[in-house]
């Protein structure tokens, strides 16, 4: 054509747009809010949703607009935000919920289903405005709909905040408690990180954190069906050559993850950021990243090799993309919830996942435990376990962990939970049932490990 | 991406008959837009036309266009596509 591509170039971008469910995941604005801080609660609350309706006014329009003139779906426009705590703190008032509100307002009036921020960093202490920001965080999910929170309780550098574990699986439990009525669901909307990353542009986990220009833009890619389609196709490939099919096809993929970002950048006249080169499934089918895994040769995800398996994709995806896009970043992995991901349903109630398994393939992926319906009376020392558990994973291999997990009220193993929507639904999968208690009681900090040590 | 084209790519995948190219054509001339180059194959059984087009002249805006042709693919019963040609060239090009 012209010179420019083959058929068979142009033939493979309609096909991967058309069948296999290319798409854009999001883009999401990160808007900073600290010039919004203010004495009076109210009037920081009032600024930030006058902030955030300035900014992102257009976000959903212009979002639209890329789609109509390149023809390729974004399926979600975002927000992410600075962490509230640091905006809120400076108030003399600790009723938090009135920022949520209005953070909830601004997403409604500008017509984004997430914003992300209602946040704290306390991995290596609290200041009273985290504490006001977390103890809030179960009545602020109950009462609000689109605003997402998240915790960091962890880093490399910092060791893990024990004190904030603990009190963090205390909120899950009660997170879970006042949203009763719909399984839990304002557990979705809560993450605990560590090594948490300040340009993550998926929910529930994005927030816009301090080193980050005024407003940026950031844009998540996905595409795991076209990389399902890709290692499909080749069922007789060695390692090698499977790494080498992935990567290309991470490469087609970012490229119009970087196509759009440029995109929208120019046309909201805003600093375009990263290119987040994850693989983040959805419900739909054709959809998922366990059916890639599977795709490789496992009968069922969590069967012995899930681990290497997803090692290799989570690989071959962040070198095919990293070649793509001038700047990567984000969390830049494969997503492996449950709740989201057919496949991985399935897997759940066939008992071929399990809890642990789940575990130790975030060893190898980002990000973490993730959208996991667990017993309703699971205790808060044993979900705070949880957390720790997965903070060590992070903390030990320098990257970001996250635990976003579900007790949901009064059901037990083998019922299920219905989320809708893009969360999907999910089998109350079981725990081991040994008491952590003792060990979360101990409370202080697990100091930074020598990892931290690189200077 | 620094010189903005307006050039877009038609796709055309279906079974062959009479009358697809004079369709898609006519639909382009009505708005107004300048076929550059025009490809036809056959993958396997069906049908393949690749047409690009430039929109600098064009009287009508992108989507409207797109939804023209993808109605007249619904009455030749045939697949019609057309989108930016950045998306080929981001996509196969660096």
């Amino acid at each position: 054509m012209s010179g420019y591509f083959s058929p068979q170039e142009i033939l493979e971008t309609i096909r991967m747009v058309q069948m296999e469910n290319l798409d854009i995941r999001t883009i999401t604005m990160g808007i900073s809010l600290r010039d919004c801080a203010h004495p009076d609660l109210a009037t920081a609350a009032s600024r930030a949703y006058d902030k955030i309706c300035r900014a992102a006014g257009r976000l959903v329009a212009v979002g639209e607009e890329i789609e109509r003139e390149y023809g390729i779906p974004i399926i979600n426009k975002r927000i992410s935000v600075t962490p509230v705590a640091l905006v809120a703190e400076s108030a003399a008032s600790d009723a938090y919920l009135l920022m949520a509100q209005a953070l909830d307002r601004a997403a409604r009036e500008v017509g984004v289903n997430f914003l992300g921020g209602y946040s704290a960093l306390v991995h290596k202490g609290m200041t009273p405005g985290d504490r006001a920001l977390i103890a809030s965080i179960p009545e602020a999910l109950a009462v609000t709909e689109r605003v997402c929170a998240s915790v960091n309780v962890g880093t490399t550098r910092a060791g893990i905040n024990m004190d904030a574990v603990a009190e963090m699986g205390r909120v899950v439990c009660e997170t879970a408690q006042r949203t009763a009525a719909a399984d839990g669901i304002g557990c979705a909307k809560l993450v605990i990180f560590c090594n948490a990353v300040e340009d993550n542009p998926f929910m529930a986990g994005a927030f816009h954190g301090i080193g980050e220009p005024d407003c940026v833009l950031n844009v998540g890619v996905s595409g795991p069906g076209v990389v399902l389609n890709a290692v499909e196709k080749a069922p007789e490939a060695d390692f090698g050559e499977l790494a080498t099919v992935i990567k290309r096809t991470a490469f087609k993929v970012t490229r119009m993850g970087e196509l759009v970002g440029r995109a929208a950048s120019a046309k909201l006249g805003v600093p375009f950021g990263i290119v987040d080169l994850s693989l983040a499934p959805t419900p739909a089918q054709g959809d998922s990243v366990a059916r890639i895994l599977e795709a490789m040769g496992l009968e069922r995800v969590g069967a012995h090799g899930s681990t290497a398996a997803l090692a290799l994709l989570n690989d071959a995806v962040k070198k095919g993309g990293a070649m793509a896009s001038s700047h990567v970043g984000g969390l830049s992995g494969a997503f492996i919830p449950v709740s989201e991901d057919a496949a991985m349903i399935e897997a759940a109630e066939l008992g071929a996942i399990t809890f642990d398994k789940l575990e130790a393939m975030t060893c190898v992926c980002s990000v973490g435990l993730d959208m996991i319906a667990v017993p309703g009376d699971t205790p808060a020392e044993t979900i705070a376990a949880i957390i720790a558990d997965e903070a060590a994973i992070g903390m030990i291999n320098r990257k970001t962990t996250a635990v976003r997990i579900i007790p949901a009220p009064g059901r037990q193993v083998g019922d299920h939970v219905e989320f809708g929507g893009l969360l999907g639904r999910a089998p109350v999968m079981p725990l081991n049932r040994c008491s952590s208690a003792a060990f979360v009681r101990r409370g202080g900090r697990i100091p930074a490990p020598l990892q931290a040590l690189n200077n | 991406m620094h010189e903005k084209s307006n050039r877009i790519i038609v796709t055309v995948i279906g079974v062959d008959k009479v009358g697809i190219i004079a369709g898609v054509a006519a639909v382009l001339a009505e708005a107004n837009a300048n076929i550059v180059d025009i490809s036809q194959t056959t993958l396997r059984e069906f049908f393949t036309m690749i047409m690009m087009a430039d929109l600098e002249h064009a009287s009508v805006p992108f989507d409207e266009l797109k939804r023209r042709l993808e109605a007249l693919g619904e009455t030749l019963g045939v697949k019609i596509d057309a989108q930016h040609e950045d998306v080929f060239k981001f996509m196969h090009r660096v």
